[in-house]
């Protein structure tokens, strides 16, 4: 009846497992439970579940990463605890058996359910403003992506409790990963979730495309575009096409795990390392998939706060786009020691390397945008100035294993270890924490506080040197990755200092809450009544924060890059361009309706997948036949859009009007 | 940090791979510093220099293009690149784990078989084995062929230099050399399960005369490796302890690294 899904299932022996989930168990019902006595259920079924207004379905994004860093963060603090305590005859607290579930889910969430969502939520939030247009080419699509995400994330954490996790590492190879080797239900939890949830970012990585491609401000051509929408095209071009390379081969190895298929097995001819190549065509590009983002974050912010355009415009379009390209040509340099030969392994280096010229390039634009800047030192240039400092020492250490002899001997160290934390932090998290303290004003009509941003930042700065320059010196002294205790003595200081720097950014992602928690309740002192309160010089800038549904009453003319810069610059001040506006006249407007399509695939899609998971045959034909009626009742529907009279938007404008002459 | 990591691991090779791999490291690392020193001081002087407050930095509001400095910022990226493309080029050639070393001795053949979770040793021309502890004569070119019965795995010996993966019906091939005798920590550098911290090896280099009598010895004691006692080893189990083999039977090390292509069904063969 129910598969293979006994009580045994459930790790009662396991302390750390049963009062996390008890503790996790317990908020959920608290929160639950106040819902549904304050009655928000209502509320919040109608603006945030069933919403398809990309602002709503990006702050969800955030808030889902936001949660999912605490449980990743969660692992990492176990992990630096144990191998602080594992050094010489000691075991630490994780067996082996722990352990590696441990780093694999570590991996696993970071990279899908924190990094992955965070950038593709700040996209969604900031494109259709950035744009100049009303929503993404596909609003509904945009919900289901999202809820697809959320399922896939519900999945993962349930093996916390049910079960088990992959005990393989985050990309799981066979053929650890097939069932002769991994025989429990943890490489089921990896594979299902990430089907499910990587069938979401590909979703979400066509409507984003679509969206730039296709919708963009009257008069807003690719020379006038925004450099963020440049580099989110870039980086959904190759969610594009990467993520159906990732859902392919994840299909073969479940095909070898449910129907003994022998794609990636060691007999019939099955070959491993067809696997290994497959995951890393996706695999690489993933990695350009959350930077882009970042970098585009970054060119933002740093053009606001030194107060001029970004320095070499064209230059880095090219530099990103060649970035997008080359990205798709380096995957093997994740297995030069695999004895690909030395004229294969050059090449995969070289074409490697290529990559850090257009990188470079970056960089030195960011520096020369702000020289002859009048830089306002706000948090999120703290983070844009913390993110150029520590990225170029990733980069370097990323082009010195790109060098195949050099990487010969750093392949798999703790060295590989320091140097995609030292990007994935330094440039990716960076990137996220900027674009949110730049955009939350936008979002919630409120700026976040200063003091504690700034305090935020330097928590996450100098923890990060101190939890991972201690990994790079580790990985030189030969220490390698997923080892759950070590016999070398020598080693345990750093690894003792490496903790205190994981303590260090526990402690910045305390002060972040600390820091909402804060700005919520001074949200009256700090509102931003005007929509423009970095005197900012894109488009979303030119809108009141929060926007209203429909982001523009009228749908701004664009001329130039730094649309909005422009627009000040020709109309003063922000006071005579409202007088101006209010004087128009407004079109009745159509926004699409509450659709709660998303949330019930997603309701299906979590209940297939712990059926197959679990082998549950019944529950997984359930799953496939609700989603496919209710793909189809989403099919047969025909009002889809509500209409916004003209009245309401001149209401809303003359309101808006007010509050800031008030200022 | 250096001082801590000098006295071990990879900067501390014993062996020419792993000293010219450390010539590379060394190399590319410097010619990397000398750019991104330079940028991150200029990061921090143009952002204090430039800040709001300064009244003395000139606010340039339009300043947005240089075809000079274009010019210079994709230039400077593009010639470290050029030359590090080159040591990429000659380092993988001069350095690809399956090429001999350029070396007068002839070299000494070992075969390496990772297992759950142990290594096992063959020394296919003494006709004898070695689990868990790898014997060589300094001085003396070591010429690798690696297979697994298992998982994939990693052989790598830091102080040596190179690591190459066992990979289960495949062989890989390594070519290394300890200069002088001792004791270095070798290890695999790929997770292979729950044993796998565990994975642990000494690669012991003695002179030439101690390493004839270390075979001596090894051919009067120990059993012998065939294929029943080699399913033994097959079995998963910690590695624990260090065990020799009097003789091991011929062709065990191929066996293994085609043992599972025999599996093909026979319609297949047709």
């Amino acid at each position: 009846m129910l598969g293979r899904l006994s009580w045994a299932a459930i790790p009662f022996d396991v302390p750390v497992v049963m009062i996390a989930a008890g503790s996790v168990g317990l908020i959920i019902f608290c929160v639950l439970a106040l819902v549904t006595v304050k009655g928000w259920w209502p509320y919040l079924w109608r603006e945030w579940i069933t919403s398809v207004d990309h602002k709503r379905i990006g702050v969800m994004y955030i808030l889902l990463a936001l949660l999912m860093l605490v449980r990743g963060f969660s692992d990492a603090m176990l992990m630096r605890s144990q191998l602080a305590l594992a050094a010489g005859h000691a075991q630490g607290y994780l067996p082996p058996e722990h352990y590696d579930q441990i780093f694999s889910a570590h991996g696993t969430i970071m990279i899908f359910f924190v990094a992955m969502p965070f950038v593709v939520g700040l996209m969604n939030f900031v494109l259709p403003l950035q744009l100049g247009v009303r929503d993404v080419a596909f609003p509904v699509l945009n919900s289901v992506s999202f809820w697809l995400t959320a399922a896939g994330v519900l999945l993962v954490n349930v093996s916390l409790v049910v079960g088990e996790f992959a005990r393989t590492g985050w990309l799981a190879y066979p053929p650890l990963s097939e069932i002769a080797y991994s025989p429990g239900v943890g490489v089921d939890y990896y594979l299902w979730s990430l089907q499910i949830s990587g069938l979401g970012t590909l979703l979400s990585g066509i409507n984003l495309t679509t969206t730039i491609l296709k919708l963009r401000a009257p008069g807003m051509g690719y020379r006038q575009m925004p450099i963020f929408c440049w580099t989110a095209l870039a980086s959904n071009l190759l969610i594009v096409a990467s993520f159906p390379i990732l859902t392919a081969t994840f299909a073969m190895l479940l095909l070898d795990r449910y129907c003994g298929f022998h794609f990636f097995t060691n007999d019939l001819g099955g070959n491993p390392m067809m696997y290994v190549n497959l995951i890393w065509c996706w695999g690489h590009p993933e990695v350009y998939i959350l930077i882009l983002p970042a970098f585009g974050v970054f060119s933002e912010v740093v053009a606001t706060f030194s107060g001029k355009p970004l320095f070499g415009r064209r230059s880095m379009v090219m530099a990103t786009m060649v970035i997008c390209v080359l990205s798709f040509l380096v995957w093997l340099h994740h297995f030069f020691t695999m004895g690909a030969g030395a004229d294969v392994n050059a090449f995969f280096g070289i074409a490697t390397m290529i990559i850090a010229v257009p990188t470079g390039v970056k960089i030195f634009n960011w520096l020369f945008t702000l020289y002859g800047g009048r830089i306002r030192f706000t948090v999120p240039i703290y983070w844009t100035l913390g993110f150029m400092v520590t990225f170029v020492i990733g980069g370097m250490t990323g082009v010195l294993m790109a060098i195949p002899p050099a990487d010969f001997v750093l392949h798999n160290s703790l060295f590989l270890i320091a140097h995609f934390h030292n990007v994935a932090i330094g440039g990716v998290v960076f990137g996220v924490m900027a674009g949110i303290s730049y955009w939350f004003p936008k979002a919630f009509g409120f700026t976040l506080n200063e003091r504690l941003g700034k305090a935020v930042f330097w928590c996450w700065f100098f923890g990060f040197y101190l939890a991972f320059m201690p990994l790079y010196v580790l990985g030189l002294m030969g220490a390698t990755r997923r080892m759950q205790h070590y016999s070398n003595t020598h080693w345990q200081p750093l690894m003792l200092v490496a903790l205190a720097g994981a303590l260090l950014i526990l402690l910045g992602i305390a002060l972040t809450v600390v820091q909402l928690v804060v700005s919520i309740r001074q949200r009256e002192r700090n509102r931003d009544l005007t929509g423009d309160p970095w005197n900012g010089r894109t488009l979303e800038w030119s809108t009141p924060s929060p926007p209203p549904v429909w982001n523009f009453s009228l749908l701004p003319q664009v001329e130039r890059s730094d649309a909005f810069w422009a627009t000040k610059q020709q109309q003063g001040t922000a006071q005579d361009r409202r007088d101006r506006s209010v004087k128009q006249t407004y079109e009745t407007l159509h926004v699409p309706r509450n659709n709660p399509t998303g949330f019930f695939l997603a309701f299906f899609a979590v209940l297939l997948g712990f059926s197959l998971i679990w082998r549950i045959w019944w529950g997984a034909g359930l799953g496939i036949l609700g989603a496919v009626v209710v793909c189809l009742v989403q099919a047969w529907r025909t009002d889809g859009e509500i209409e916004v009279p003209s009245e309401k938007v001149a209401a809303f404008e003359r309101l808006h009007g007010l509050k800031e002459r008030a200022v | 940090m250096c001082l801590a990591s000098c006295g071990e691991g990879v900067l501390d090779p014993h062996g020419p791979v792993g000293k010219a791999e450390r010539v590379i490291l060394y190399d590319a690392t410097a010619i990397m510093l000398a750019v991104i020193i330079p940028v991150i001081v200029l990061t921090l002087v143009f952002a204090w220099w430039f800040r709001a407050r300064n009244k003395w930095a000139r606010y340039r509001p339009d300043w947005e293009y240089s075809g000079r400095i274009e010019m210079i910022i994709w230039s400077i990226p593009a010639l470290v690149i050029l030359f590090l493309g080159g040591i990429a080029w000659t380092g993988s050639h001069d350095l690809d784990p399956p090429a001999p070393l350029q070396e007068s001795t002839a070299p000494l053949d070992i075969e390496v078989i990772s297992l759950d979770w142990r290594w096992l040793f063959i020394y296919p021309q003494e006709g004898v084995a070695s689990l868990n502890r790898l014997v060589v004569p300094a001085g003396v070119p070591l010429r690798f062929r690696l297979t697994s019965t298992t998982v994939m795995n990693s052989f790598f010996v830091p102080q040596l230099g190179s690591q190459i993966y066992t990979m289960p019906n495949m062989v890989t091939r390594l070519n290394l050399q300890a200069d002088k005798p001792g004791t270095y920590e070798g290890l695999s550098a790929q997770f292979s399960g729950d044993g796998f911290s565990d994975m642990r090896f000494d690669l012991v280099a003695t002179d030439k005369e101690a390493f004839t009598d270390w075979i001596k010895t090894t051919k009067t004691q120990g059993g012998s490796l065939d294929a029943r006692t080699f399913e033994e080893l097959v079995k998963p189990a910690k590695a624990d302890g260090v065990q020799t083999y009097a003789q091991v039977s011929g062709g065990l090390f191929d066996s293994v690294s085609s043992a599972h292509m025999a599996a093909v069904p026979p319609q297949r063969g047709q």
